[in-house]
């Protein structure tokens, strides 16, 4: 049940991630508090005239500007250089289409969270999800020692790799109770139905134009976290683990002297 | 790492081939009649719960006049390119007249100063934009329901619809007629809003052909429950002042708690249907005939 429930979290995810850019793409700025102030976003994602007269990709944040020509702000479409924040390549679909961008996000976004209600009520009704994401009392008392395991990418062999490592286990806490749930949220605060039904919850994130970019940053500190997830799946035994994640049958494997 | 035996090597090369395939496919996908279809589930989706959470009477969020945006960004339409539209503007609206028909008892014609004359709600709120951003201004206008009540819904009365001035684009598929909402205007606006200035072009007007093609101009709807809803108005004041052309003078509907393309903007006449089948492209608005969500409650 919970490989099963991760995996269709790996695709609603990507989708929703895809169709989010695209999103954001109609309006690459974000702001702070209720309303949009538009002469000083927090960040934007635009293309400029550079003082050679050609046009530079350019990310603002703040008071930085950094120079992103070919990836964000400005890159190629199909060979044409095209004015967009994300390039076609990230966003779902291809072309600039808000339309079918939203459509794809709503779907996978109920998918996404019916997925989600599925994978934490059966993890609490049986009790894997304390025994498998709270740290044990001797991991919590060892934690710099599974730091410094890290450090040097050695990871936890034998019996001990039977359950989750003291960091992995708060990572995925953090991840699933706090950073999954914020992005759920702050994309319903946005919504000026929701608005209208539950006030608290924009109020909660400091306005809507607030919420909008900690939709944003969250999905950012997602892509983060599933980036240092898949590299550390792959450095600790990719095979093995692909075959864990996918069938359960994890290999112990011999332990190394 | 373990070593890449055959076996893994086709694994992996799968893996690789189906996940390529499966993101160049959800673009062809999106393009079939039953992928549209699988899409527009998630619309009902929202539209379900949101109606289940949302009591008729819910009002949306009110602001203080302090939280009034400097500048409330005109989009879509901001100059309507129409010849008529233009004459009545140029004689300051004083010849205009909002026609009210459809399945009612008594059908209306109202001008500026009978709109004036009804009972007027005022409301400072938060427009929303499909594209992302948002704006607080405050509406003045006469209460939508206070003028279909004066024309009597019929008992078939299912649905209203706003038919606009503003031509849209021209029957036909003239290429690159059509204004999108989502084309870089923004950044251009972005950087114009900066120095000031509210002219940031939305798209070049049409108006040296006007009759040789049919145009088509912009339509909306929504049902009951929201045409009845006390925050839903036609407003002809935007903070204190006649609405500017760029936010839709001389009238805009008001539906506070969906997105801005619902509001229609320069509506001529309101026409109360039983079904939206007739209505443009059957899919109730303008937008939603491009694909958009009729219910813009998200």
């Amino acid at each position: 049940m919970i490989r099963l429930a991760h995996w269709i979290n790996a695709v609603a995810l990507l989708v929703l991630l895809m169709s989010g850019l695209q999103i954001f793409n109609a309006h690459p700025a974000l702001y702070w508090g209720d309303r949009s102030t538009f002469d000083a976003p927090a960040l934007s994602i635009t293309a400029e005239a550079g003082a050679d007269g050609a046009s530079r990709g350019i990310v603002q944040v703040g008071p930085l500007r950094l120079d992103a020509t070919g990836v964000l702000g400005l890159s190629k479409t199909a060979g044409v250089e095209t004015e967009r924040a994300f390039p076609s390549w990230a966003t779902l679909p291809a072309n600039q289409d808000l339309a079918t961008g939203r459509r794809w996000h709503y779907l996978f976004a109920w998918a996404f969270v019916l997925n989600g209600l599925v994978y934490l009520l059966y993890g609490i009704g049986t009790g894997q999800l304390r025994r498998r994401l709270i740290p044990d009392g001797d991991q919590i008392r060892d934690i710099g020692g599974s730091v410094r395991e890290h450090m040097r990418l050695r990871f936890p062999e034998g019996e001990e790799a039977k359950r989750y490592n003291v960091l992995q286990k708060l990572t995925y806490l953090v991840v699933v109770l706090l950073l999954l749930p914020v992005m759920v949220l702050a994309g319903l605060a946005m919504s000026p139905g929701m608005d209208a039904a539950w006030p608290w919850l924009t109020t909660l994130f400091g306005g809507r134009q607030s919420a909008r970019s900690v939709h944003f940053i969250a999905a950012n500190l997602l892509v983060l976290f599933v980036i240092v997830h898949v590299l550390l799946v792959l450095v600790s035994g990719f095979w093995n683990n692909m075959r864990g994640m996918v069938t359960g049958w994890f290999s112990l494997g011999t332990v190394r002297p | 790492m373990a070593l890449l035996t055959p076996r893994r090597r086709f694994l992996a090369t799968s893996l690789g081939l189906v996940s390529a395939a499966a993101l160049g496919g959800c673009d062809r996908f999106a393009g079939t009649d039953a992928g549209r279809r699988t899409l527009r589930l998630g619309e009902d989706a929202n539209r379900f719960a949101q109606r289940l959470l949302l009591s008729p009477a819910a009002l949306a969020r009110e602001f203080p006049d302090s939280a009034i945006s400097p500048w409330f960004k005109p989009n879509g339409t901001i100059d309507p390119p129409d010849q008529d539209y233009r004459a009545l503007a140029g004689a300051k609206f004083t010849a205009y007249r909002l026609a009210v028909d459809g399945l009612v008892e008594r059908p209306l014609s109202l001008g500026l100063s009978d709109l004036r004359a009804l009972p007027a709600r005022t409301q400072t709120t938060r427009h929303d934009c499909v594209e992302g951003w948002s704006c607080i201004g405050r509406w003045t206008g006469a209460p939508l329901s206070e003028i279909l009540t004066r024309a009597g819904l019929k008992p078939q009365a299912r649905y209203v619809v706003f038919h606009c001035a503003d031509t849209m684009e021209y029957a036909g598929g003239l290429d690159g007629a059509r204004l999108q909402p989502e084309t870089p205007d923004h950044v251009r606006h972005i950087q114009l809003a900066a120095a000031g200035s509210d002219d940031w072009g939305g798209g070049e007007p049409e108006a040296q052909e006007p009759d040789r093609r049919t145009p088509i101009r912009y339509y909306e709807s929504i049902d009951l429950v929201d045409a009845l809803h006390p925050q839903t108005i036609l407003a002809y004041d935007l903070n204190g002042s006649p609405l500017p052309v760029g936010n839709g003078a001389p009238l805009r509907l008001r539906v506070e708690r969906q997105l801005g393309y619902k509001m229609a903007k320069y509506v001529m006449r309101i026409e109360v249907v039983d079904a939206l089948t007739g209505i443009g492209g059957g899919l109730g608005g303008y937008w939603e005939d491009r694909g958009y969500e009729w219910y813009a409650g998200i």
